[in-house]
């Protein structure tokens, strides 16, 4: 696909003989942002840093604006905020992103982005002794202040209180209305649900999903009902009382859900259907909701319940 | 905070002139390396005060003036200090800390980088090689020789140091690069005629000639001491260990 602003076909990676990028493809439409979202260990991380150049693939190709991740040509155009560090311990902020902009020929102003971001406090603060937050802050000041045309953010919002969260989605958003394009590794659901056009769901190095997030949380069914009530009670039973199309489950051991006829929302008869079982079973049901799909619903359904180690 | 102005983050991409990178980087640098306790410490506190305690404490016995033998030998364990105990230890918590790796994703090109990191060793050992000479004119130092000379062996030691020390920073791991480039720095210090001359080590003195420590207070202590134009032996040592040890780092060196 030509006019992408990130590009990745059939990309594969392994360490020492374990496949942890595997035939994954995805693009970036220029001026969007995607969401790159996968459990822990899914291959992300890898995938971002091939991107960025700091390894290389074994197969498969990758296209950034155009251009082999390792082109120096790239290097101004181009913004990145690893997940930890990337700081002279013994400078102050301030000096950090100072330095930083003198790389590029048309920089933001430094001061007013520290100011921005909630930083111009301890812009005379050595590096080693900010916060974990300001440290994060300070990093993605250092991704955006060359002005580049792409930017990847690895978990940007990772440990920042709520103030912090939204300076950054407001700073991604502004990116976004002027034309940057955003590549966002992230855990949380919200912020992808917030912030992405597109999100692309991976795991065990190959992509589950991918979408936007109202593709991704209204296909299948768009109205659940959930409750939580006695442990192993006869879910066939309840299916054959159901109207024809819909689907129930108990998943884990105690949480029932189901889902309404054909897709279709949750209605009433359905509502009467789960209770009538219920005291046919002698059973209470509890916590009782009735709710649209959230990604999150989505990405756990995608890669599972089990923890990642 | 407020909103941003639409249009005020619209991609205007490009690198800095070479020049404009150079000098922020060199400053940031010097920055470092003069607030850094440990690196103060070892490339100013203690040759200075080694200096001091050696031309004025006569606990080692030397031949002629204290001064004229000691002053050479310092100069050369401040070099030493500097462009490879420094060096190391500085470059491989830089990589620890991921800063190489960030840099490396921003326009500054590593040639540039590494060229401000040599600017920056120049500029400290400027600073050393004033106050060790003010310092030891002051202890009766008479220095000979031509300065030009002296000049050769200052570079290619910082050559051959810089080398040694991206060698070690660029492989190894932040604290392994600091306990070893802490241990060479003293066993160079002792075997490296800083303190003791090489001939206190009898038959052993030959092989520790080749020694980068030695082959830098030797020639020092030729062209300073003696007068002698060329030291060719010792700005042989030096030239072959630098061109191995940047040969080598450049091979081996990992930005993170």
């Amino acid at each position: 696909m030509t006019g992408s602003a990130l590009d990745v076909v059939g990309l594969v990676k392994s360490y020492s003989g374990r496949r942890v990028v595997d035939e994954l493809s995805l693009q970036v439409r220029p001026g969007t942002v995607l969401a790159l979202l996968g459990p822990n260990g899914a291959g992300k991380t890898t995938t971002v840093e091939i991107c960025q150049g700091f390894r290389s693939a074994d197969a498969g190709s990758v296209r950034v604006l155009g251009l082999p991740p390792r082109d120096p040509a790239l290097r101004p155009r181009i913004g990145v905020m690893p997940q930890a560090g990337g700081a002279y311990p013994g400078l102050r902020c301030g000096e950090m992103l100072h330095l930083v902009a003198a790389y590029a020929a048309h920089p933001l102003d430094p001061d007013d982005l520290l100011e921005r971001l909630g930083l111009q406090e301890v812009a005379r603060t050595a590096y080693r002794r900010l916060s974990g937050g300001q440290q994060q802050r300070l990093s993605l000041a250092l991704a955006v202040v060359g002005r580049p045309e792409l930017v990847f953010l690895d978990e940007p919002t990772a440990g920042l209180d709520p103030q912090a969260r939204h300076a950054t989605w407001e700073l991604v958003e502004a990116l976004r209305s002027d034309g940057v394009t955003t590549v966002l590794t992230t855990h949380l659901l919200d912020e992808a649900e917030r912030l992405a056009d597109d999100v692309v769901v991976v795991d065990h190095g190959r992509v589950v999903a991918a979408g936007t997030v109202h593709e991704l949380t209204s296909r299948g069914s768009t109205g659940q009902l959930r409750f939580a009530s006695t442990p192993g009670l006869d879910v066939d039973q309840l299916l054959m009382a159901l109207p024809p199309g819909c689907a129930a489950k108990e998943s884990p051991a105690g949480q029932y859900l189901v889902e309404g006829p054909h897709g279709a929302a949750i209605n009433p008869q359905v509502l009467a259907t789960v209770t009538a079982w219920c005291a046919t079973n002698d059973a209470m049901a509890a916590d009782l909701r009735i709710e649209s799909r959230s990604l999150e619903d989505v990405f756990l359904e995608l890669t599972g319940r089990g923890l990642r180690p | 905070m407020t909103a941003w102005a639409p249009g005020a983050l619209v991609p205007r991409p490009g690198a800095a002139p070479l020049p404009r990178m150079l000098a922020a980087q060199t400053v940031a640098e010097l920055k470092l390396v003069l607030r850094n306790g440990e690196q103060v410490l070892l490339s100013l506190v203690i040759p200075l005060g080694l200096l001091v305690v050696l031309v004025t404490v006569p606990f080692i016995p030397v031949d002629g003036p204290r001064a004229d033998f000691f002053v050479p030998g310092v100069l050369a364990l401040a070099v030493m200090s500097t462009a490879f105990t420094g060096q190391a230890i500085g470059v491989g918590f830089e990589r620890q800390y991921g800063v190489l790796k960030r840099l490396g994703v921003t326009p500054l090109p590593r040639s540039v980088l590494l060229l401000a990191k040599t600017l920056a060793v120049l500029a400290v050992e400027l600073l050393q090689v004033t106050l060790l000479s003010a310092v030891g004119l002051a202890l009766g130092w008479d220095p000979r020789g031509h300065v030009l000379a002296v000049v050769a062996l200052v570079v290619l030691g910082t050559a051959a140091f810089s080398g040694l020390g991206l060698l070690l920073g660029g492989t190894m791991r932040g604290l392994t690069v600091l306990a070893a480039a802490n241990l060479l720095w003293f066993v160079l210090l002792v075997l490296g005629g800083v303190v003791f001359p090489i001939s206190a080590f009898g038959g052993a003195a030959a092989a520790l000639e080749l020694l980068p420590t030695a082959a830098l207070s030797s020639g020092l202590r030729d062209v300073l001491v003696d007068g002698v134009g060329l030291p060719l032996q010792s700005l042989v040592v030096l030239a072959v260990w630098a061109v191995l040890s940047l040969g080598a780092a450049s091979r081996l060196f990992r930005w993170e």
